[in-house]
């Protein structure tokens, strides 16, 4: 059996007298399309935030390529390959598109701030990278012609778009996903749904997402984990999520669970 | 090859201005023209802090302050002994003499970027407005020690520097600075800072080391503010703790913003801008500073975005507008 | 040579000590215990500190209410106590206040000089405050600067460079408390209008519909206007409420120190700021806090340590403050959702 990518082992984040998210055990396989669902306040985000370093968990251990990242900050954890879109959108709205995406390569660069003042050799070529593949994922993303536009100024959707490309020019091996789909109406869902779907084959990358959109989640996810009140109720393929009753109670509410017992 | 051809090229041009100007204009506009050149060095490096950056920096005088003093005294304990002994050789005084300035200059920076980093590191946990009144606090800490310190020349001040400083050295200065800025903005490290400007969380998220950065900015901005302290100090030939108050501060924050945070060419017209109008406006000396506050109070209430927003003059701009305008 | 002249070394250690001991009174306290300052001598600093500390105290709550609600600066808090020193000045020659001392025509004093900064404080907060309050956080913090700047000078303009001398409308009388200890009658109106306004304010903010609808605007404007209230009028009304309170510290110390100059209020201003992030900026207990450790803190000083550093001890506290616990004594940090 291959080592997981991701690993949280008993992962609890306390604020105060509250548990935002309570042994917390979950495994990502390399290269796997994972959900993680859960009614609104169930500590979802929470997750991504100690995943990604902005918390650290008052207890248990995260493992990413059987490498502890406790403790460490958000870029130091970005560098070795989990990058990440938010829910509310935070593009660098006074920069164009290209200029988005090219910072996310900044990691990558190999020319220091002397190269950039004295304008090396070194400046130009790691430069010119950068712009090249900068506008590749912009056209991977359907966002070709736009790539000097403000991002203030896209669309809604193509905000959305162009965090995703934000996050893929990290070269990351785990991509989260803060709710993708938020604000999409359902055809902009579809079409999301399957270019995420085929960023992964593209490159090779495991996806950990957040959503609500059930059809998005239920259509390209292979394993789901269902969290409510920080804990985990469930885990499985959409098939077993669908008919778990913690699942349903969870999001509906008992009495409709006790209503079908009843009829 | 080409790029050491431009820089040389430059020099000349500068060096020739430098020549010309003397016999154009009278003694007070080129002293005009000096101070006019000094504050466009420190509108600039400020700018990196606050306008790249977008870190509330107000106590910019204090890294003048520190490069002034540092510069000055190298100059006087053993930069002045150095230009003396080369002269002996045979050098020619005014090489001398720049030796010794470029020095001292870069001394003073030095010790103003030590000073920076002293600053920003700490500073760095806190939010906006903290770092506003710690950097105000650090301003006039700074003041206060120079005031209270007798080997710097205190209350009295500090006389006989030697006057070692022409529109040369202040062009190479001015000019080197705005330089570095345009290549650091377009480059990834200087994104990086845009970046943390627009959205620090984001940034740091997509592997930015923001605490690093931040302190770049603020190292580079005193940096440069130090090297505008020696240039002025070995311009009037004599220092007082007073020219680095608060309210020098504020003067350069004015340009900044009045030009628009970010932008570098907004930067220079406002230093220019806002050095050249107090001294035309000498005739109403009294009301100069109710102007200048009610200009403040203006601007931020009418158009907070400065002169050039977060845009930059550009040529090839400028053509486009000027063809638009005449196919219309 | 040093084994038979270490008796000598020793004695030499001491009488260091001693003289380092004879120039810095705590240090005398602590070595040289039989020869410490007497209680009484702390108990008057006390007094003096206490005294002190209301009037920052006052001042210190313009800026944290300003800042709850608006997230500003108020850069010219400071200016305003200097205005209301300015408008008791010419409202005591005009009474004749200093000509035949009354409580009641000091009283009057004191009223119109609230008045009047209330008024002034409205008119800032109009023509300058609420026309950035839409744009950046640093336009804002340069418009106060700007504001501040426009006071001073213009009231070095219109009131003239050169010091005035504010009359004396109530008259210095010293009350011994025993032991040595004395408090002026100046004092004790200084101690008492000033925890009496302090008291009115608490009442206000923590009694009232106007001082719930204030703490609500501190929250959030949006919520707040969505719940009907009228954050212009809760903005102006605390620009008001503060403007107010630095009047009267502005007059309590013209009573003290009756020399009065337009930049008079450059370092009170500077210093009431640093109390009120000492307890926690946005804060009101906190201010109240922070301007009587101020206070205290600034009179034992100079009376024990040395008074050059007067003005140096509030950047101390500032920095000290900023490092160790930056949301200030009283203060909750709140971090920012991602």
């Amino acid at each position: 059996m291959s080592e997981a990518l991701l690993r949280l082992d008993k992962v609890t984040m306390q604020f105060g007298g509250l548990k935002a998210v309570c042994d917390l055990d979950l495994e990502i396989p390399a290269g796997s399309l994972y959900g993680l669902i859960g009614p609104n306040g169930a500590g979802k985000t929470t997750v991504f935030n100690l995943i990604t370093g902005v918390y650290t968990p008052t207890a248990g251990s995260i493992h990413f390529e059987q490498r502890s990242i406790h403790g460490l900050r958000p870029s130091a954890i970005a560098r070795r390959g989990i990058t990440r879109t938010f829910q509310n959108i935070r593009l660098f709205g006074s920069r164009c598109c290209r200029d988005n995406v090219c910072i996310a390569q900044h990691q990558h660069t190999t020319a220091g701030i002397l190269d950039a003042v004295l304008r090396t050799k070194r400046f130009a070529d790691d430069e010119r990278a950068m712009q090249q593949r900068a506008q590749e994922l912009l056209e991977v993303m359907g966002l070709g012609e736009w790539g000097d536009t403000l991002a203030a100024e896209l669309p809604y959707g193509q905000q959305r778009r162009l965090e995703i490309a934000r996050a893929l020019a990290g070269k990351p091996r785990l991509l989260l996903l803060d709710e993708p789909a938020a604000g999409l109406n359902p055809q902009e869902s579809e079409e999301l749904m399957h270019l995420i779907e085929g960023l992964r084959k593209r490159f090779g990358i495991a996806i950990l997402l957040i959503e609500h959109d059930m059809r998005v989640v239920m259509g390209i996810c292979e394993r789901i984990a269902v969290l409510d009140y920080g804990v985990k109720i469930a885990e499985g393929n959409p098939l077993e999520i669908r008919n778990d009753p913690k699942v349903v109670e969870a999001y509906l509410g008992e009495d409709v669970h006790a209503a079908d017992a009843t009829t | 090859m080409r790029r050491a051809l431009w820089g040389v090229g430059l020099l000349a041009v500068i060096w020739l201005v430098d020549y010309i100007a003397p016999r154009m204009v009278n003694a007070y506009i080129m002293q005009i023209a000096v101070l006019c050149g000094i504050n466009v060095i420190l509108a600039v490096s400020l700018n990196l802090i606050n306008g790249f950056t977008g870190q509330f920096s107000i106590g910019h005088a204090g890294f003048m302050a520190v490069g002034a003093y540092g510069a000055a005294m190298f100059t006087l304990g053993v930069g002045q002994s150095w230009v003396a002994g080369l002269v002996a050789a045979g050098v020619p005084a005014p090489i001398a003499q720049g030796i010794a300035l470029s020095v001292a200059l870069v001394i003073g920076g030095l010790v103003a970027a030590v000073a920076g980093y002293l600053v920003g590191l700490p500073s760095l946990r806190l939010r906006g407005d903290y770092l506003a009144i710690v950097t105000l606090g650090f301003g006039e800490i700074i003041r206060v020690l120079i005031l209270n310190i007798e080997a710097v020349g205190g209350a009295r001040g500090l006389f006989g520097i030697p006057v070692w400083v022409s529109l040369f050295w202040v062009l190479v200065g001015a000019t080197g600075v705005v330089l570095l800025s345009r290549h650091l903005a377009h480059s990834t490290h200087g994104r990086a800072l845009f970046a943390i400007r627009d959205d620090e969380v984001a940034a740091e998220a997509l592997g930015v080391d923001t605490t690093r950065y931040k302190v770049l900015a603020f190292v580079m901005g005193s940096f440069f503010a130090g090297i505008a302290g020696g240039l002025f100090a070995h311009f009037l030939g004599y220092l007082n703790p007073s020219s680095f108050s608060f309210l020098k501060s504020i003067e350069v924050i004015a340009m900044v913003v009045l030009g628009g945070m970010g932008s570098i060419s907004g930067a220079v017209i406002a230093a220019i801008l806002l050095t050249a109008l107090p001294e035309v406006l000498r005739p109403v000396k009294d009301y100069r500073m109710v102007l200048y506050a009610l200009m403040l109070i203006v601007l931020m209430i009418t158009r907070p975005q400065g002169l050039m927003g977060s845009r930059e003059l550009s040529w090839p701009r400028f053509l486009k507008r000027r063809k638009a305008g005449a196919a219309a | 040579m040093a084994a038979t002249d270490a008796g000598g070394a020793k004695r030499d250690r001491k009488s260091r000590a001693a003289g380092v001991a004879e120039r810095l009174p705590l240090a005398r306290a602590v070595l040289l215990p039989d020869r410490a300052p007497r209680m009484s001598e702390f108990l008057q600093q006390l007094i003096n500190g206490v005294t002190q500390g209301s009037v920052y105290a006052l001042i210190a709550l313009g800026y944290t209410m300003v800042y709850g609600i608006l997230r500003l600066i108020n850069f010219a808090h400071g200016d305003v106590y200097m205005l209301g020193a300015f408008f008791a000045y010419y409202s005591a020659r005009w009474y004749g206040a200093a000509q035949d001392p009354n409580p009641m025509k000091a009283l009057l004093v004191l009223v119109t000089a609230m008045v009047g900064c209330g008024i002034a404080g409205w008119i800032i907060e109009r023509a300058a405050y609420r026309p950035v309050r839409k744009s950046s956080r640093l336009a804002a913090l340069i418009t106060a600067i700007g504001v501040s700047l426009l006071l001073e000078n213009g009231g070095q303009i219109l009131f003239g460079a050169d010091p005035k001398f504010f009359p004396q409308i109530i008259p210095l009388k010293n009350i011994p408390l025993g032991g040595g200890v004395t408090i002026s009658n100046q004092q004790l109106i200084i101690l008492a209008v000033s925890l009496g306004l302090m008291g009115l304010l608490r009442f206000i903010v923590l009694n009232t519909r106007t001082g719930k609808a204030m703490r609500a605007v501190s929250y959030s404007h949006t919520a707040a206007s969505l719940m009907g209230i009228s954050v212009d009028r809760i903005v102006s009304f605390t620009f008001v409420l503060g403007s107010m309170l630095a009047a009267a510290g502005g007059v309590l110390v013209a009573l003290k120190d009756p020399k009065i100059e337009p930049y008079m209020g450059v370092l009170p201003g500077i210093k009431a700021f640093v109390a009120a992030v000492l307890g926690g900026i946005g804060n009101i207990p906190g201010a109240v806090l922070g301007g009587f450790v101020m206070g205290i803190a600034e009179v034992l000083v100079v009376g024990y340590v040395s008074p050059t550093l007067r003005d140096a001890i509030a950047f101390v506290l500032l920095i000290v403050i900023l490092l160790v616990k930056p949301a200030g004594l009283l203060g909750k940090n709140v971090a920012e959702k991602v």
